[in-house]
């Protein structure tokens, strides 16, 4: 196999004054009749999964399949932010580690991801929510994540447009300041782990749909559910065998489980995002509210990009609502009255898997050889790498990680929920 | 917007209601288990079409129904009438 060209800073000077084409960054290869392992879902997570598969353990007959085009789903269309100032200890851990992942990934993908480290703020608007940001940044402190609770002339300080009078409805009383939080390049995240892993031997087949998981001896209708055991999947360009399947959609998730027979606590409902007109660069860090459920940070093009909470009621439809836009133009407005005239470019929407305690179901189900890495909610693509090396680790050693055992799916027959009021959709 | 057809108020902007979520029958509490009990709780069917689901007419006639919505056109089906039980399916 030829690998692939090394993106370096000479290589674009050559091919810009040559006018050479870049060579494609990964295969577009033949179905083979059979895989290792077969993932669902080519996104940041089911890419990253197969990357970690071939790279950690070895494991390179792996096709990821994608119904689409590879980070058409979710990992397009997010808003970028990656931070680790949750809530629980759990979350805490398993999101920092991501967050160092994200940090060497330029170097060890040899793409440039442009990961900014801007710092990220929660801001507070009534005593409640302060109490929260204390509590989160103790929680934080405790693991080591620089983490702190600041005050409204601080935040001034670090993000001058913001209103900090008492003259608001909702008043900013102090935010939670996380100086390692920031904003990613998604499309280059996702195609930096499709070119690795393809490197490595990984299959990448896009417009390959999943029509059905092939499953036997289970108790459910057509030999499916708990006690089956995985024997491959039905795609729009035939049967593929595989003793391993992985769910890493989002979006369809519960419609891929069931599938398998396997039923799952979620309920999909989109989230909106809108950017504006590119504008010279004013805000430099990621700013938050839970209250106004807003969120804000400004590319290195100028765009502010705005994303919301997720929609009052289920939905499997992407299109945009005029009401969104009107709440979301008058909560950015509470923050940063002096944008008023800034027009918005396009609104956009993306399907979360809400599940109810706010994480993510991660590892082994029900039915043998059949695991998930859904429920991703609105956390998904800050949670792409270290997903994919813990679900990886999954696959490859038939055991659950750490940092990923409070994410089970038995979690909800035991009682054992996570509650991450610290996620992105929760009010605060 | 999206117009939801109380059975009592006529239809309302959504943003009128409470959505209450997926409707699930309450299991029998004198025989149900554990499992039975978590299956009500926290698992959902989350289709992509027509969903059967449960709104609260918060600044209207302040009360429950529940009306069959596709969840990738939002269209509405006739509201079951309020008071309806679903069939159990504990």
């Amino acid at each position: 196999m030829k690998p692939p060209a090394r993106y370096s800073a000479l290589g674009l000077a050559r091919r810009g004054i040559s006018g050479d084409s870049w060579p494609r960054a990964w295969r577009q290869v033949e179905l083979r009749p059979s895989y290792d392992v077969v993932i669902i879902g080519g996104g940041v997570h089911g890419l990253a999964t197969a990357y970690y598969l071939a790279r950690n353990h070895g494991i390179t007959k792996v096709a990821v399949v994608d119904k689409s085009y590879i980070g058409s789903g979710g990992s397009g269309r997010n808003t970028a932010i990656v931070r680790s100032n949750y809530l629980t200890p759990e979350g805490v851990a398993f999101y920092d580690r991501s967050l160092q992942l994200y940090n060497d990934m330029a170097g060890e993908l040899n793409i440039n991801v442009m990961f900014s480290r801007r710092g990220h703020l929660t801001l507070a608007h009534s005593d409640a929510a302060l109490r929260t940001m204390r509590w989160r940044a103790e929680v934080n402190k405790l693991q080591g994540i620089d983490s702190s609770v600041i005050d409204p002339a601080q935040v001034k300080e670090l993000a001058p447009s913001l209103d900090v009078s008492h003259h608001t409805r909702y008043p900013i009383l102090g935010a939670l300041y996380h100086p390692p939080g920031g904003i990613i390049r998604h499309d280059a995240v996702v195609w930096g782990y499709a070119r690795a892993a393809d490197a490595m031997g990984v299959q990448i087949h896009q417009k390959t749909e999943v029509l059905d998981i092939l499953v036997e001896g289970g108790e459910g209708p057509e030999g499916k559910g708990a006690g089956g055991r995985v024997t491959g999947v039905r795609t729009s360009q035939g049967d593929i065998a595989a003793p391993i399947v992985v769910n890493a959609t989002a979006g369809w998730a519960s419609l891929i489980s069931a599938m398998a027979g396997v039923e799952l606590p979620i309920s999909t409902r989109p989230l909106q995002a809108a950017v504006t007109e590119p504008v010279k660069v004013f805000l430099p860090t990621v700013v938050v509210s839970g209250s106004l459920h807003v969120y804000v940070s400004q590319t290195d093009r100028g765009e502010l990009v705005f994303g919301a909470s997720v929609d009052p009621y289920n939905n499997y439809s992407v299109r945009g609502s005029l009401e969104f836009t009107e709440e979301l133009a008058g909560h950015v407005l509470e923050l940063m009255p002096g944008i008023s005239k800034m027009r918005l470019l396009r609104q956009w929407a993306g399907l979360c898997d809400m599940t109810p305690d706010y994480s993510p179901i991660m590892g082994f189900t029900p039915v043998e050889g059949f695991l998930c890495d859904v429920g991703w909610g609105t956390y998904g693509f800050k949670a792409g790498p270290v997903s994919g090396e813990t679900m990886a680790e999954c696959v490859a050693t038939k055991s659950v990680p750490e940092l990923i055992q409070a994410f089970g799916l038995d979690r909800f027959g035991h009682g054992r929920l996570v509650g991450e009021k610290g996620a992105a959709a929760v009010g605060h | 917007m999206l117009l939801v057809p109380c059975p009592h108020c006529g239809p309302r902007n959504s943003a009128d209601l409470r959505y209450v979520g997926e409707s699930v029958s309450r299991p029998d509490a004198e025989s149900a288990t554990p499992e039975h009990w978590r299956r009500y709780l926290y698992t959902r069917s989350n289709p992509a079409g027509w969903l059967r689901e449960t709104w609260y007419c918060r600044l209207g006639c302040r009360r429950f129904f529940t009306v069959e919505r596709h969840t990738a056109s939002n269209q509405f089906r006739t509201p079951v009438v309020p008071g309806d039980k679903p069939e159990a399916k504990a």
